[in-house]
């Protein structure tokens, strides 16, 4: 919980400079265009916090999120197909991707970094072969308002994305932190073996985890591609899964696998995106973006560390 | 060291403890569970730094603030779990971060002046082993002949061993004591932590117990016996009763039959265990008793073979058939196998049996603390609250957790791999007691061992196994150290 509490504080922190320099970070548009970044990554990095408590990663979420959104575009554009299906469709879809990396890293053994790795690069080039390369769009079908609106609209005036990542993260939170089912997550996390010689099917527990990630990453793509309204297969989703393990990383899980907390991802997940949102307002060039946010990931590991080894 | 004390938060570990050590003498430190005999130790090392009390060497007071400290005062330290690098071969280990190097500003490492050193030094511990052997290739004790050369190396004039010969076969452990009496011919000194009173009363010059973090008592050499050391360990004296029931009222109810596993494929093993009967498995470390063990658990399934209860063939593919069936394994390794290090008492505990305390598959978080505190004080685990990490448990009260977690479910079967590994007398002799409980309700009962006293002291039979395969079962009355010997080295 303190730790959670240190990024908290340094999540206020950034804002109070960020609305001192500059106020028009306090303007309704600017909190609703954040709260709305927030809401989309925050999802995203909740699948992959799963994976990182159980010891593992998935490098593919940006491929898979490409992959996902040019074939949501051309379910309903080209196949016709009812939105409402193809949005469902399209999370079942991050499900079993979902559920091929929970078989090879699970059964088949191999490292999580690899079988993810190896889909990263897989479906990359399996979006931009699917779309011939070209950026696929929604135009201006009809009827598709209202799932458009699942992520440009705003529901009492919070943004859809924002509600459905208040949804999504006490569905998680209840499953992590209250369920038997997130037990035996940190169990096999923490130690597989010991997990095994309690009687729990290790195996099961690591494949699932890859499962709720592929459907969060699911959902995650569905809101990014109505977001942007156009899937540039190249481009879209581009290292989406490094912001997804920095904000895990930076609430508190550690890539040893068997910590982690909801808050903390979500936390996590606010303080980049704010910071994102304080490169634009100040003025920084957004060449910089990147090394400002390596920068403060850093500095706040080390903050981390350094209170660590000051309690002992 | 004089006037030791150490406290931690809720506990006294150390309460004005005294300790001396001549030189060329081997000091026997012997105490139960949590009598302080690690704490003393990591004070030497640098791991704790005492409250009070002082620390002199040669008549020299010295400050020991981290490991490095304790290295150059000539403190070695031998611990129970080796400290050695398997993808390493044997110089590489020795000489680890202190290798000989030229090559001027290169610093390349020099092959031939390290493989020198390294062979001398084993030379003077008469081990026969070439320096380029990678560790892992090399038996338990043959890594830890490779440990005290390391310490050797370093100019160490106390060696500490903490429970050296827990992974040891009888003959390598003959052999560690021989090496253990050639150091102290050459003037260094040893702190000797066993629970292994045979081997206490064999080597050792003078016997320090520890009992509740202070001194109970000196016994000089021509005093140590194994009955005073216990009286003195325990604050009572012991007794060992144990009546073997007559083992031809209790009718084979769990059965193997034919059961092959991974490592011995070509060697089958059967044999039968009663309700309320206790099945001793002796044999040296590598007769493949655990792989049995495994193989009936689940965790590492059998190749083939047939496994009965009460009648009924069971499927055993996995731990969770096991746990169906009422089959639960103790294993050897606990830190890695049988606990969560990190986690709470609590929450390892519960770990098997938490959908009991789940409703809807969500935790009742109340009726999960209960149990688990119910369960801790049935078995005296000795820590300050159930929210304590077992990591910072000594041995007995971490087999007690694991022993917990298992208790909370109705069981037929429960194997017991290596139970009193590393623990001392007292926490011994509580596991004893519940080893024969849970006999007495009926449960089928193995336990395996390679400490012979303990398979005389709780079997009602004893199955002994050898290279794979399984060389006899002794009913009570045949059971002798030398029987089960000649059957454990495959001579008959």
């Amino acid at each position: 919980m303190k730790k959670e509490l240190g990024i908290f504080i340094l999540l206020l922190v950034l804002c109070a400079i960020t609305a001192i320099l500059n106020p028009r970070f306090l303007t309704p548009v600017n909190l609703q265009n954040t709260a709305r970044l927030i809401g989309a990554f925050g999802i995203l990095s909740l699948g992959l916090g799963v994976v990182i408590i159980t010891s593992g990663i998935d490098l593919s979420v940006g491929s898979v999120m490409a992959l996902l959104g040019v074939l949501l575009s051309m379910a309903i554009t080209q196949w016709h197909v009812p939105g409402v299906v193809a949005v469902l469709l399209i999370i079942v879809g991050g499900m079993a991707l979902g559920s091929l990396h929970g078989f090879l890293v699970s059964k088949v053994r191999i490292q999580p970094f690899i079988v993810t790795l190896c889909g990263l690069l897989f479906y990359r080039g399996a979006a931009r072969f699917v779309a011939s390369d070209e950026t696929k769009g929604f135009g201006n079908a009809a009827g598709l308002e209202s799932l458009q609106n699942l992520a440009i609209g705003n529901l009492f005036g919070i943004p859809t994305p924002f509600v459905l990542l208040l949804i999504a993260s006490f569905v998680m939170w209840v499953l992590i932190h209250r369920s038997v089912y997130g037990r035996y997550l940190f169990a096999v996390g923490n130690n597989e073996d010991a997990a095994r010689y309690s009687g729990i099917n290790a195996r099961w527990i690591i494949a699932s985890a890859y499962v709720v990630c592929g459907a969060l990453t699911g959902l995650a793509a569905v809101i990014f591609a109505f977001y942007t309204n156009s899937v540039s297969p190249s481009s879209h989703g581009n290292f989406f899964e490094l912001y997804g393990i920095a904000a895990a990383v930076l609430g508190g899980c550690s890539l040893r696998g068997g910590e982690g907390s909801v808050i903390g991802i979500l936390l996590g997940t606010a303080l980049l995106q704010v910071l994102q949102n304080l490169v634009n307002l100040l003025g920084i060039p957004s060449s910089l973006n990147f090394a400002v946010m390596g920068a403060v990931i850093l500095l706040g590991v080390l903050a981390d560390q350094l209170l660590k080894s000051r309690k002992k | 060291m004089q006037g030791i004390s150490k406290r931690f938060p809720g506990v006294i570990a150390l309460n004005n403890v005294s300790l001396e050590v001549f030189p060329g003498e081997i000091v026997a430190l012997v105490g139960e569970n949590g009598a302080g005999k690690s704490t003393l130790m990591k004070t030497l090392g640098g791991i704790h730094q005492p409250d009070e009390g002082t620390i002199q060497i040669n008549g020299e007071t010295v400050t020991i603030s981290n490991v490095n400290d304790s290295m150059r005062l000539g403190i070695g330290f031998i611990h129970q779990e080796l400290n050695v690098f398997p993808n390493l071969d044997v110089a590489a280990n020795v000489f680890l971060g202190r290798e000989p190097v030229n090559g001027g500003f290169l610093r390349l490492i020099d092959r031939a002046k390290l493989e020198a050193a390294t062979a001398t030094l084993l030379e003077r511990l008469g081990v026969d082993v070439s320096p380029r052997t990678q560790l892992s290739e090399l038996s338990i004790a043959q890594q830890q002949m490779v440990e005290i050369a390391k310490a050797l190396s370093l100019n160490t004039r106390l060696l500490i061993m903490d429970e050296p010969t827990s992974s040891l076969t009888l003959s390598e452990t003959t052999r560690l004591l021989q090496v253990v009496k050639d150091l102290r011919a050459q003037g260094v000194s040893v702190i000797y932590i066993s629970h292994r009173l045979g081997e206490v009363t064999e080597i050792a010059d003078r016997v320090v117990v520890l009992r509740d973090g202070a001194n109970a008592g000196t016994l000089q050499r021509d005093e140590i016996t194994h009955d005073r050391m216990v009286t003195l360990m325990v604050g009572r004296a012991l007794q060992h009763v144990h009546e073997p029931k007559e083992t031809s009222l209790y009718p084979n109810y769990f059965i193997v039959e034919n059961l092959r596993t991974k490592r011995y494929a070509d060697n089958a093993v059967s044999f039968g265990v009663g309700r309320g009967e206790v099945l001793g498995v002796s044999g040296l470390i590598g007769a493949g008793r655990s792989e049995v063990a495994q193989a009936l658990f689940g965790v590492e399934p059998a190749l083939g073979g047939r496994i009965l209860l009460d009648g009924n063939e069971l499927l055993i593919k996995s731990s969770q058939d096991a746990i169906k069936h009422g089959i639960c394994l103790i294993p050897e390794d606990r830190r890695h196998l049988g606990l969560v290090m990190d986690w709470t008492i609590q929450d390892n505990t519960t770990l098997a049996t938490l959908t009991n305390y789940a409703k809807a598959g969500l935790i009742d978080f109340a009726a999960e603390n209960k149990v688990a505190v119910e369960m801790s004080q049935k078995l005296r685990v000795k820590a300050p609250s159930v929210a304590a990490k077992v990591s910072q448990l000594s041995g007995g009260n971490q087999q007690k957790v694991v022993l917990a977690k298992w208790l909370l479910q109705k069981l037929k079967v429960i194997i017991f791999d290596e139970p009193t590994r590393g623990i001392d007398i007292g926490a011994k002799s509580e596991i004893y007691d519940l080893i024969n409980q849970l006999a007495a309700e009926g449960t089928a009962v193995i336990v395996i061992s390679s400490d012979l006293e303990e398979i005389l002291r709780i079997s009602d039979r004893v199955a002994v196994m050898h290279e794979g395969k399984l060389t006899g079962i002794l009913p009570r009355a045949e059971c002798s150290e030398e029987a089960i010997m000649r059957l454990a080295v495959g001579s008959e």
